[in-house]
């Protein structure tokens, strides 16, 4: 198209040369504001560039004169929120876990870290609402294997259930009655029967009857006479509605016959001293703490972290 | 009206922006410039002196009779205290004033722009400040047409002075509504109050001083919506200020030589002081204008004019254009009664009032203590050993008074379910619990309730909350209780 720019007499402004129809086109500027704007963008973008990290390389990207970094801004994030905590930290660290109950404020703060960390590290097993499932407890429940206060939950934290290699770790072995031979079949039918009988789960019948013999003769060292358990070798009590692996009459079949072997990590060897308190603290807030035995507190400060056998005594002379 | 009309020359430059023509509003007496005076002491009395106002509430509730607590989400009117879920009543106060506007408009036209507008009262002070340094109308042109020498410097430094003073305690009085205004003042002057106190008090200093100061008239006609959504609230039956034309046309300003003459003359001289007091720079002659705030000092103005001259007054008056017409036909006025109750007033006046008496209900009825409850839901219920079933909920009392108060959380319904706030144990698991709630604040607390297994999977009760002492007052929310299904 033929250039024909001319200047256009009712505005003053320049025309871009074009012609349809008889309908030109005015070249109108920029307005000024504008125009600045977008040059201070320009000095903004190449001062940007130079301060941060922008251009590709072949292997990376340069890295700006500042040495920004995410990474580098998280660490300085993460750095002041654990400044932040420190102070209660290690107030949390310097308590006994036997007195972290009469300190209002460590508490509350034991109870949100232990929670934090319990996402972190527990849901995986015990469920995020902490209430478990087949083979793994509900930590709500008033019903624990080793005990249920605070000191005794922390020690279970601290060494873990059934931990190879492990000495301090709560171990407790049923058993496999069936697979190794030492009752028949008939007999494992009866003592079910004797155990789902005592747990007010079927009226007793000729089966149950047989079973309390058997009973007897195979069960009473561990989950005691009255079939209530005992907490000193993690033997379950078999008389209360909760069920650790099922209470119907196949699941008791199975473990009897099987036997079960359920294991959590020792974590006072993958998590610090601070946080497997916190998390004993959230696990005995859930509703199902027990408080601490009455004849303990130097005792069982002094036994929490010595020997197994020390602890559970204590806690069983208390009950 | 020809002479703007006409075609510019192609030489004359046309421009979208057109400077503003300085207005040097004469100083002038009158019963509306009496009136104006009134509003304007008791308008600002009452922003300024409100802060300051003290109201015993007790020991645990601020003394301030009039306090916007943001901090601590509370808003303190006099005996009235409100939480942050009754703003309600804030947002009622709000639509109250909205259409209390659109009453007063109907009704008697831009009174609210003319009288009470807080650009109206500030730039009328900041306009008596300029007449008290550089003296009336012609002195301040002549100052302002005067080069700069001694004089003109002093005084320009006071008047600025003078109004950044003013703008300073006008921003200065908005901050002491949000904080304690005593304690706020001491530590303002300290240096060591917040740093959106002086913010604050710097933006309201520039705003003041800029709109009450440099840009006045230009704030109403170019930057406020209010004139044009006015426009729908008024009716040929609203108050306007009005030049009669049909009894001041045609101008004369020798009066004795157009009758001598023979021609005719009207009421009006042609004197301009209509113009020359105008806050706004506007010819009222011109007929009504978004310019026009109706502030009536031109009727003043006229007035003065009229009865040196021994004419009647109200050549320019306030005046529906109803009344104009008929008045003009040299019919008599509308009655006043038959002007201001018509349907549009009434309909107004209605919606207002319904809002005001619901909110007055409302208040009275409203308790100071109330229950909130949220449920567990992860896990809904917990099996205890014995069989029975364990829900836990996080539940929230709100003690709205300023005092401690004893409440007992009681069921209504499950008569076998027992509950226990935490840290307590099942043993002591009953009916109710008894809390102390801090004054003026939400307490949570976490209650277990604990109920047998062989019931309804989903079964509906409700906490109760009941204060303790003689004044009383009791809520309750429903909630679910949760079992396992198929027990």
């Amino acid at each position: 198209m033929a250039e024909k720019k001319r200047i256009d007499e009712p505005t003053g402004t320049e025309t871009v040369g074009h012609e349809w129809d008889g309908i030109e086109e005015l070249d109108t500027p920029m307005p000024r504001w504008w125009l600045w704007t977008f040059y201070i963008t320009i000095v903004w973008a190449i001062g940007y560039t130079v301060l941060y990290p922008a251009w590709p390389m072949l292997n990376s990207a340069t890295a700006g004169v500042i040495g920004w970094s995410s990474r580098g801004q998280l660490d300085k994030e993460m750095k002041a929120e654990q400044d932040r905590t420190a102070p209660i930290r290690t107030a949390i660290d310097a308590t006994p876990i036997e007195e972290l109950s009469s300190r209002p404020e460590l508490i509350k703060a034991a109870i949100a870290g232990g929670q934090a960390a319990f996402k972190v590290h527990c849901v995986q097993c015990h469920g995020s609402g902490a209430a478990g499932s087949k083979g793994y407890p509900n930590l709500n429940d008033d019903d624990w294997l080793w005990g249920g206060d605070i000191a005794t939950i922390h020690y279970t934290l601290i060494h873990g259930i059934r931990q190879p290699e492990h000495d301090l770790t709560r171990f407790s072995q049923m058993p496999a009655f069936g697979r190794d031979g030492i009752l028949q079949p008939a007999e494992i039918a009866d003592v079910t029967a004797y155990v789902r009988t005592i747990s007010g789960q079927q009226p007793a019948n000729a089966a149950s009857n047989r079973g309390s013999a058997v009973f007897a003769a195979n069960c009473v060292a561990c989950h005691n006479a009255d079939g209530k358990g005992n907490r000193a070798l993690g033997a379950p009590n078999l008389t209360d509605a909760i069920w650790l692996y099922g209470g119907d009459a196949a699941a008791i079949t199975q473990t009897v016959t099987n036997s079960r072997y359920g294991v959590m990590p020792a974590w006072g060897a993958r998590l610090d001293p601070t946080t497997v308190k916190m998390l004993a603290a959230y696990v005995h807030s859930l509703g199902g703490g027990e408080a601490l035995p009455a004849a303990t507190n130097a005792a069982a400060a002094a036994a929490s972290t010595a020997d197994a056998g020390n602890t559970q005594e204590v806690n069983v002379a208390a009950k | 009206m020809s002479q703007q009309n006409k075609v510019p020359e192609v030489e004359e430059e046309l421009h979208l922006y057109a400077k503003r023509k300085a207005v040097y509003p004469k100083a002038v007496d009158g019963i509306f410039r009496r009136l104006k005076w009134l509003i304007m002491a008791v308008t600002l009395t009452i922003y300024y002196v409100t802060p300051w106002l003290r109201w015993d509430r007790g020991r645990y509730a601020p003394d301030q009779a009039v306090l916007v607590d943001l901090a601590h989400r509370r808003f303190f009117m006099f005996s009235i205290e409100i939480w942050p879920h009754e703003f309600y009543y804030v947002a009622g106060l709000l639509i109250m004033a909205g259409i209390g506007l659109f009453l007063l408009t109907s009704a008697v036209g831009r009174a609210w722009c003319g009288y009470a507008c807080p650009q109206t009262v500030w730039t009328d002070l900041f306009v008596h400040v300029e007449r008290f340094i550089d003296g009336d109308r012609n002195a301040q042109i002549k100052l302002a047409n005067a080069s700069w020498g001694p004089e003109k410097i002093a005084k320009r430094l006071l008047k600025h002075a003078i109004w950044l003073l003013i703008a300073v305690m006008t921003g200065g009085a908005w901050i002491f509504y949000f904080a304690d205004a005593p304690t706020l003042l001491h530590s303002f002057v300290r240096g060591d109050a917040p740093f959106i106190a002086y913010a604050t008090v710097g933006v309201l200093t520039a705003t003041t001083y800029t709109f009450g100061g440099i840009m006045r008239e230009q704030v109403c006609i170019y930057m406020c919506p209010w004139p044009r959504i006015q426009t729908a609230m008024m009716d040929e039956k609203s108050l306007a200020v009005t030049y009669k034309d049909w009894r001041g046309e045609p101008r004369s300003r020798g009066v004795k030589k157009a009758l001598e003459d023979g021609l005719q003359t009207g009421d009006c001289i042609d004197c301009n002081q209509c113009v020359q007091v105008c806050p706004t720079g506007i010819d009222i002659r011109e007929g009504p204008q978004i310019g026009c705030i109706t502030c009536a000092l031109c009727i003043d103005a006229c007035d003065k004019v009229m009865s040196q001259i021994g004419k009647p007054r109200g050549l320019i008056d306030y005046i529906t254009l109803l009344d104009a017409e008929e008045e003009a036909k040299g019919h008599p006025r509308m009655a006043i009664r038959k002007r201001l109750f018509r349907p549009r007033t009434l309909i107004y006046f209605t919606i207002w009032a319904a809002i005001g008496a619901a909110m007055l209900f409302s208040l009275g009825q409203r308790t100071r203590i109330d229950i909130s409850v949220l449920k567990d839901r992860n896990p809904v219920f917990v099996t205890l050993s014995d069989g029975a079933i364990r829900n836990a909920f996080t539940v929230k009392i709100r003690n709205m008074e300023a005092r401690p108060r004893q409440v007992e959380i009681g069921l209504l319904g499950i008569d076998s379910a027992k509950i226990w706030a935490e840290p307590g144990e099942r043993d002591t698991a009953q009916r109710t619990v008894k809390l102390l709630v801090p004054p003026d604040s939400v307490s949570k607390t976490r209650i277990y309730a604990v109920s047998d297994a062989k019931a309804p999977a989903r079964e509906e009760f409700s906490f109760t909350v009941r204060a303790l002492d003689k004044e009383g007052g009791s809520d309750s929310e429903k909630v679910i209780f949760d079992r396992p299904e198929g027990q």
